[in-house]
């Protein structure tokens, strides 16, 4: 059975379609394995080879991992939750309780996205301490830091974006607040506060623009930041492991009377 | 000999370079068209008609408020004193974080509800994290005998208006 299974898989694989798209073809051979990765735009990013213990759950904790899930679940729970809602001043709110009330798994699909969205802030940090306490940000990781902390603030700036959208007295309030913190900037800030807003306070405009940013601007900075993170752990030398630190030098005896007799 | 053909390689710094003179005017009208494309961003991201209520609202006969009351109007964000010494307007927006403050009645304060400051009704601060007191509005009295408030002009305090 399982060889009969086998031989169709291998039929088809071996096919002309399946050629035309997987162009590296069967193979058992680290080379083949290797082609595979190579040549798929999605995996590419990644390395072809990885050491074992890079890959131990207690190297990672998956944590970056867990935090592209999370991602990927607000990504498609977030174009459905779009379907039914509309980013306008009578609608919005009504919606949001639609989705709640009325629409078949709106309910489920709202709190997921929710859930993933709190889930994913949490995460983000989770993963940042691990990288920080393990001492993966240093040499030559430290540009992958950096790039960490742009996706740390776009996260932030999504959770933001999209605590404004139920149009809520929570989100209303909330976002008031929050906006009220950019007019602090010196100089420029009331001109921040303006062109976030779209207009002097919390209004159609605003609610627009916050949409806009949520669901089109923001993502599409997250997706590209995510692109190059994922990369740079290839370029970088793949994951940190504990083992591929430098020795410490030997501890060498000082001679303590030579500072003494000077 | 060698020394010939150097020289005539050499550049003057004066020396017209037709290369360097087409990098400087493509690198240059970039930089004027980058400028212009921050610009007209600017001027687009900021919208020129508001559909916001306006700054100036019309609170009323001034004889509907009560000897020594204090008065909010929850939509246009502000309150309405008539003290001994006359009568003001107050901003009721906190000037911490922009929330809408509230007038206790039984304790005689302004409070904030999203982090504690606390307002005289003359709009001293008594505690709490506001940065500055609760300003008073231009306040004057229409032709038609109507109490006007401008919320977008603050005007010193303790400038009670007579009628």
């Amino acid at each position: 059975m399982s060889t009969k299974t086998d031989d169709m898989v291998e039929k088809v694989r071996d096919s002309r379609v399946w050629r035309s798209v997987f162009r590296s073809g069967t193979g058992n051979s680290t080379l083949h394995r290797a082609l595979a990765i190579q040549q798929n735009i999605f995996l590419h990013l990644f390395a072809t080879k990885v050491r074992k213990r890079m890959v131990r759950f207690s190297a990672t904790w998956y944590l970056g991992t867990l935090t592209l899930g999370t991602f990927l679940i607000l990504v498609i729970t977030g174009i459905l939750l779009m379907l039914y809602y509309h980013p306008s001043v009578p609608q919005a709110y009504a919606d949001m309780k639609d989705l709640q009330f009325v629409v078949s798994s709106g309910l489920f699909l709202r709190n997921l996205h929710r859930w993933s969205a709190q889930l994913m802030v949490f995460l983000v940090f989770a993963h940042m301490f691990k990288v920080f306490y393990r001492g993966a940000y240093r040499a030559p990781r430290e540009f992958n830091w950096v790039v960490g902390i742009v996706l740390l603030i776009v996260t932030l700036l999504l959770s933001y974006t999209g605590y404004l959208l139920p149009w809520d007295q929570l989100a209303f309030w909330a976002i008031t607040v929050g906006s009220n913190l950019s007019s602090a900037v010196p100089l420029v800030g009331n001109k921040i506060h303006f062109l976030l807003l779209g207009g002097n306070q919390v209004n159609a405009n605003a609610l627009l623009r916050f949409y806009v940013l949520h669901c089109v601007v923001l993502p599409l900075a997250a997706i590209l930041f995510i692109a190059v993170h994922f990369w740079r752990i290839r370029k970088d030398g793949g994951l940190y492991v504990q083992q591929s630190e430098p020795k410490p030098p030997a501890p060498v005896d000082e001679p303590i009377a030579a500072a003494e007799v000077k | 000999m060698s020394d010939a053909t150097l020289k005539v390689t050499q550049k003057l710094p004066t020396e017209f370079d037709r290369r360097a003179f087409f990098t400087k005017i493509g690198l240059g009208s970039l930089g004027i068209a980058a400028a212009g494309t921050i610009a007209f961003s600017y001027e687009y991201l900021s919208p020129n008609v508001l559909y916001e209520p306006s700054a100036i609202v019309n609170a009323g006969k001034p004889d509907n408020y009560a000897l020594n009351s204090v008065t909010m109007d929850v939509n246009s964000g502000i309150y309405l004193v008539r003290a001994d010494e006359g009568y003001f307007a107050l901003n009721a927006v906190c000037t911490h974080l922009g929330c809408l403050t509230a007038w206790n009645q039984d304790l005689g304060i302004i409070a904030c509800p999203c982090h504690g400051s606390k307002f005289k009704r003359t709009g001293e601060k008594i505690e709490g994290p506001a940065p500055k007191p609760l300003p008073w509005l231009k306040t004057w009295v229409s032709d038609e005998g109507d109490l006007m408030v401008d919320r977008s002009t603050d005007i010193p305090p303790l400038q009670y208006l007579r009628i």
